[in-house]
């Protein structure tokens, strides 16, 4: 049952979108983002939907796959393209109904708009599918390293991430035995009121939290042993270094934004 | 109540690039009174297994029969199998919750719908069954309790429920010898005199060996023998072969027999083959 949950959802693989330096992928999606929201017109959109097709198929991951993280969405969607399509102004009215009209205009904001959504929730599925958390991390330390500069503490939050990140599993998998434990004991986690869902999970939570707090101490007397003492003078076992490849797809990213920009006149 | 497992099919996400068929096609009777013991190495699916006889997982393919009655089909009530066949988990002390021993004993009954009498004699039971001194420590925090201690008060968390069939995944794992051989002594007893089934999961032959009357040996997945321990030790290369072994004992019976000693091939426990070693060495009565 949990252990079907996936965080981050990370699909391991061996493509080019998967070798790419993860600063690259970090910045890059965020490149993609604005230009997504630079976008005017359904040729723009057209363009962003080109783009992400084609780095979906060279990361060999199903377009199936990068949808179902849109489902949690749809909700708000709906939400958002209904409330766009009756209260957006516009002039081209196609329907009164009472006080509410749908206009030309207003439809093709809420499509806009939700187009929008999807892409930025593809394309963030995107980089986090192709890209370990771990590495993710490590990309974001590279990337905030500046701040060290305003002594931010930018190598600790890293690494409360990535230990955070490296434990959900863990957590995960300890969570499922437990319940299932209890369940073997008639415990019942799925009726009854909330008052009563609320107390069933207490044979839950008290184990852990006790065996994560036990966990976490284990951790740091580990680290503690093995002279870990946070970020000065640390060297990496994997150095992340910038490839040819990395280029390219910059590259592209940058076509992309010079065509969007380029689409931004056409609609004058 | 017998366990019927029809060509059981287990896989866990499936769909997903973490893809993994832990038990396969696997199918298996298990008898009232019998003493099972279910041996494998790590990963070979047993605790896997074990956790569809109450219900726990879902077959991914074929299924499983309580006392006649399909697991997973329409309507079976499955807290009431859960009821029936009691699971102790591995490292079942991890799932000590409640803030004294009594309280954490009765959760089970108590989920049963009990009333207070019941539950708390129930409770009294199974403290007696696996040795806590109720008066002394009922009312204690689980966390003053020893590591052995606590094991015991989690095995009794499940019998208090009174089960028909107690399954227990590695019960002496992370315990020394002497903790271990108080579980394997209790688990002994209790079958003996409740005239309960057990199926014990382990991955050492140790500690069936004495006391089993059955042994099911998984490897990746599948039944690989089923058989009485005598029979199963004479496969000792097949089972080295899957990164097990046969006992001590009958290791050494082993040895001797291919040095030309006389060792008759039933000898499995240390006393049998002690004093087969006596009688070959002509020094009868030395065990």
């Amino acid at each position: 049952m949990l252990r079907d949950i996936t965080l981050g959802q990370y699909h391991p693989g061996d493509s080019c979108v998967h070798r790419l330096d993860p600063r690259t992928k970090l910045v890059l999606t965020i490149a993609y983002i604005a230009a997504v929201f630079l976008v005017r017109g359904f040729v723009g959109y057209a363009l962003a939907a080109a783009f992400l097709l084609g780095a979906t198929r060279l990361a060999t991951i199903s377009v199936r796959f990068l949808l179902k993280g849109v489902k949690p969405l749809v909700m708000i969607l709906a939400f958002t393209f209904v409330l766009n399509v009756l209260f957006a102004p516009g002039e081209t009215v196609w329907l009164t109904w009472g006080a509410l009209r749908v206009t030309r205009e207003g439809v093709l904001t809420a499509l806009y708009f939700s187009l929008r959504l999807v892409f930025l929730v593809m394309g963030t599925s995107l980089l986090t599918l192709t890209t370990s958390p771990v590495a993710l991390t490590d990309a974001m330390e590279r990337l905030l390293s500046p701040l060290r500069a305003v002594r931010f503490p930018v190598h600790e939050l890293a690494m409360m991430m990535s230990i955070a990140l490296r434990f959900i599993p863990t957590l995960l998998e300890e969570t499922d035995k437990i319940m299932k434990a209890q369940m073997a004991r008639g415990a019942d986690f799925e009726s009854g009121n909330l008052l009563r869902r609320a107390r069933a999970m207490v044979p839950l939570l008290v184990p852990l939290f006790v065996s994560a707090f036990q966990r976490a101490a284990e951790l740091a007397m580990a680290m503690e042993a093995r002279c870990y003492r946070g970020g000065t003078h640390r060297t990496r076992m994997k150095v992340l270094r910038y490839t040819r490849l990395d280029g390219v797809a910059a590259a592209c990213m940058a076509l992309l934004i010079a065509l969007i920009a380029l689409e931004g006149r056409l609609y004058g | 109540m017998p366990i019927v497992i029809e060509n059981l099919t287990h896989t866990y996400m499936p769909g997903s690039p973490f893809q993994a068929t832990a038990v396969h096609d696997v199918s298996l009777t298990v008898g009232d009174g019998e003493f099972l013991g279910l041996i494998g190495h790590t990963g070979s699916g047993k605790s896997t297994l074990v956790q569809h006889l109450n219900g726990l997982l879902r077959p991914t393919a074929g299924r499983v029969l309580v006392d006649g009655v399909d697991v997973f089909a329409k309507g079976t009530d499955r807290r009431a199998i859960r009821h029936k066949v009691g699971l102790v988990f591995q490292y079942p002390e991890h799932q000590l919750f409640d803030e004294t021993v009594a309280k954490d004993i009765a959760f089970g009954p108590h989920n049963m719908g009990l009333d207070k009498e019941h539950v708390e004699a129930r409770v009294l039971q199974a403290c007696q069954w696996v040795g806590i001194d109720y008066q002394a420590l009922g009312d204690r925090s689980i966390y003053e309790l020893s590591g052995g201690q606590m094991r015991r008060v989690a095995i009794a968390g499940v019998l208090a429920m009174q089960p028909q069939v107690l399954v227990l995944d590695e019960p002496t794992a992370g315990l020394d010898p002497r903790g271990r051989e108080d579980i394997l002594t209790m688990v002994q007893r209790l079958h003996a005199e409740q005239a309960i089934t057990v199926i014990m999961v382990s991955h050492s032959m140790e500690d069936v060996a004495r006391l089993v009357n059955r042994i099911v040996v998984m490897n990746k997945g599948r039944v690989a023998m089923d058989g009485a321990p005598r029979q199963i030790f004479t496969r000792g290369e097949e089972l080295r072969a899957m990164g097990l072994d046969v006992p001590e004992a009958v290791r050494l019976a082993d040895a001797l027999r291919a040095r030309g000693f006389a060792i008759p091939p039933e000898a499995c426990l240390p006393e049998e083959v002690c004093a087969a070693v006596a009688q070959a060495l002509g020094e009868v009565g030395a065990c």
